[in-house]
């Protein structure tokens, strides 16, 4: 396990881990069922603070799963979760502990954002400034007094984000925060996290979009159909996940396709003209070109980019495929 | 971070949560932990907050006092057309409070809806992730709309009463008629019992639907489909049912072969508690 500078206090994940406050969200042999299906399957990882920790998955990888197992909401069928050294439950100030915004929004429609929030707060006696606070905080003022169910997605999320930092939460627990918001919004929750996990929290983002994590999380947790299929910092993870390939243009290009194809050399035509080598570099294509005397018409490297990579990962492991357009109720 | 594991070690002082070290932390917030009291607080904030919550209240007073007076109203100037069988029934405690009929079913329907809105919008979640041991919630909702209930429905019966007499003239009574203050009470107390219910209900069946179909059903169909038993198997049955224990408890004149009222009282309080202690054992074990 790498440490990230900064965090080179913290250490080695595995040695002694119960004993660590530091280590905050610590999930072992997690597994639940619901039926049949097994939405999370003995996943172990633990969530450290001062960074963001991404949670990415495809859609029903089990991510929303896991998070409410976190909070309690859902039992774990076998395996334990626990934050900050104990189960969620057990903390005195559960909301001090964990500030939570989950996907599916956890709001009654017919109540203003504003009492929403003091009916949170009430439960922990957070004073009415400290809601003004978090109203002002997520730019919700001007709606807070406002029926909750006529909030667009956007508004939505900011509610359940300022609900989320009530009560100055040590650990920041955010399920798709992004979703809804509009660019200046995404831009917005980004530097939250950052700064907040500056401050020495625990910051775990879950997000089905490779591209969103990679500007935001230090570190990775992947899971696929409920399984942990990566836990590593996300440098690590951009680095072996750039499987990179090059666009040969050659008017025979069949042929230079036979030619080029080798052990550890894999060749797709993309048409009569173009193909794509994995492999190789794009010096080596060339020089390999000019000495079989193939002409060649255009030569150019591709990076794979983030999302390919992600996909690539979780290929094997996506629950919904496009065809089978079932909406799935975890995610 | 050496404050990260404050939250659980201060313990009613409160100023244990200030001493985070963090950046930024200057502002501390202040956080209590969380006790039954505080999330009664809470409940009353979420009662207050929704406007369902004064509209049922209202239809259920209003109910209350307004069926009262019509049909005390009806009676006195009907009296010398009303036939002889009527007349022996008559009781102008009884008549007086005959809005119970339908106020139950708005104190019912709300009692329901302020569990099940939560389950139906998702508000749930948030609840139980503010008070995640959950029991206390059930207590809160519970006993918090009971005493609304109760208050709101103690005046009503006797704005009922009192208005009822004055509209039924000479043949009205007075609150130290034999049995008046024992029905006036005994029928807040059945209403507020009803509303506890009901929220045991919600927080079992947990959709809007389900709970006030199951609540009417008990409450109005349930006597109809007793009257079809065979009549050997109604004494045994048709007493108990949450109605008619309730009616025994606080009318002058129940029905042929109804309770006693402290046995009707007795009945209604064991649905109740059975309801609520059913309710509790899988709000613990259930997925939230």
């Amino acid at each position: 396990m790498v440490c990230r500078d900064g965090t080179a206090a913290v250490p080695s994940v595995g040695v002694n881990r119960q004993k660590d406050p530091l280590i905050m969200i610590e999930a072992r042999n997690l597994t639940k069922r619901y039926g049949d299906k097994t939405a999370v399957d003995d996943l172990t990882f633990t969530v450290r603070p001062g960074i963001v920790t991404g949670f990415l998955g495809p859609n029903g990888a089990g991510k929303s799963t896991t998070m409410r197992l976190i909070l309690g909401l859902d039992a774990p069928t076998s395996g334990t979760v626990t934050v900050a050294g104990k189960p969620y439950r057990e903390h005195a100030r559960p909301l001090r502990t964990v500030g939570a915004l989950l996907e599916a929004r956890a709001i009654h429609t017919s109540r203003s954002a504003y009492n929403h929030l003091r009916a949170l707060a009430a439960t922990h006696g957070i004073a009415r400034s400290r809601v003004d606070d978090v109203v002002e905080m997520v730019g919700l003022q001007d709606v807070a007094r406002k029926r909750a169910g006529g909030f667009s997605l956007g508004m939505g999320q900011r509610l359940g984000i300022a609900s989320a930092l009530l009560a100055d939460p040590e650990t920041l627990l955010l399920d798709e925060p992004v979703n809804g918001l509009d660019p200046e919004g995404i831009r917005w929750i980004r530097d939250l996290l950052k700064s907040l996990a500056a401050e020495g929290r625990t910051v775990f983002v879950s997000s089905h979009l490779m591209s969103e994590m990679a500007l935001t999380a230090e570190h990775v947790i992947v899971v696929g159909r409920g399984r942990l299929i990566a836990d590593m910092p996300m440098a690590q993870l951009i680095a072996g996940a750039s499987a990179d390939t090059v666009v040969v243009v050659s008017p025979d290009a069949a042929a230079l396709g036979r030619a080029l194809a080798a052990d550890g050399v894999v060749v797709t035509g993309l048409d009569a003209t173009t193909l794509e080598v994995a492999g190789l570099t794009a010096a080596q294509v060339g020089d390999r070109a000019r000495d079989l005397r193939f002409s060649i018409h255009g030569l150019a490297p591709k990076q794979a980019s983030l999302e390919e990579a992600f996909m690539e990962m979780t290929r094997d492991e996506v629950e919904y495929h496009a065809e089978t357009p079932t909406p799935g109720r975890a995610a | 971070m050496s404050t990260a594991t404050s939250t659980e070690t201060g313990t009613a002082t409160g100023t244990a949560t200030a001493e985070r070290d963090r950046p930024g932390a200057g502002d501390a917030v202040r956080v209590e932990p969380v006790t039954q009291a505080r999330v009664v607080v809470s409940e009353w904030v979420k009662l207050r907050s929704l406007r369902s919550t004064g509209f049922t209240l209202l239809a259920a007073v209003t109910a209350m006092v307004g069926i009262g007076w019509i049909i005390c109203s009806a009676t006195a100037s009907r009296w010398s057309r009303m036939p002889p069988g009527r007349l022996a029934e008559f009781n102008p405690v009884d008549t007086s409070l005959a809005g119970f009929h339908l106020a139950q079913l708005a104190v019912g329907v709300l009692g329901v809806l302020l569990v099940t809105g939560e389950y139906a919008t998702g508000m749930i979640r948030a609840t139980f992730g503010a008070a995640p041991r959950r029991l206390p919630v059930l207590w809160a909702k519970t006993g918090l709309y009971a005493a609304v209930t109760f208050v709101l429905l103690l005046v009503a019966a006797l704005a009922a009463f009192l208005g009822g007499q004055q509209f039924l003239g000479t043949h009205g009574t007075t609150l130290s008629a034999d049995g008046a203050v024992r029905a006036v009470i005994g029928v807040a107390g059945y209403l507020t019992l009803i509303g506890m219910f009901a929220v045991a209900l919600g927080f079992l069946i947990r959709s809007t639907a389900g709970g006030i179909a199951t609540l009417f059903g008990l409450l109005l169909v349930a006597p109809g489909l007793g009257e079809l038993l065979p009549s050997d198997w109604q004494p045994h049955i048709l007493p108990y049912l949450p109605g008619n224990a309730g009616e025994a408890m606080f009318a002058v004149h129940p029905g042929a072969g109804s309770l006693s009222a402290g046995a009707g009282l007795a009945v209604l309080v064991t649905w109740v508690v059975v309801a609520l202690a059913a309710a509790a054992v899988l709000l613990a074990r259930r997925d939230a």
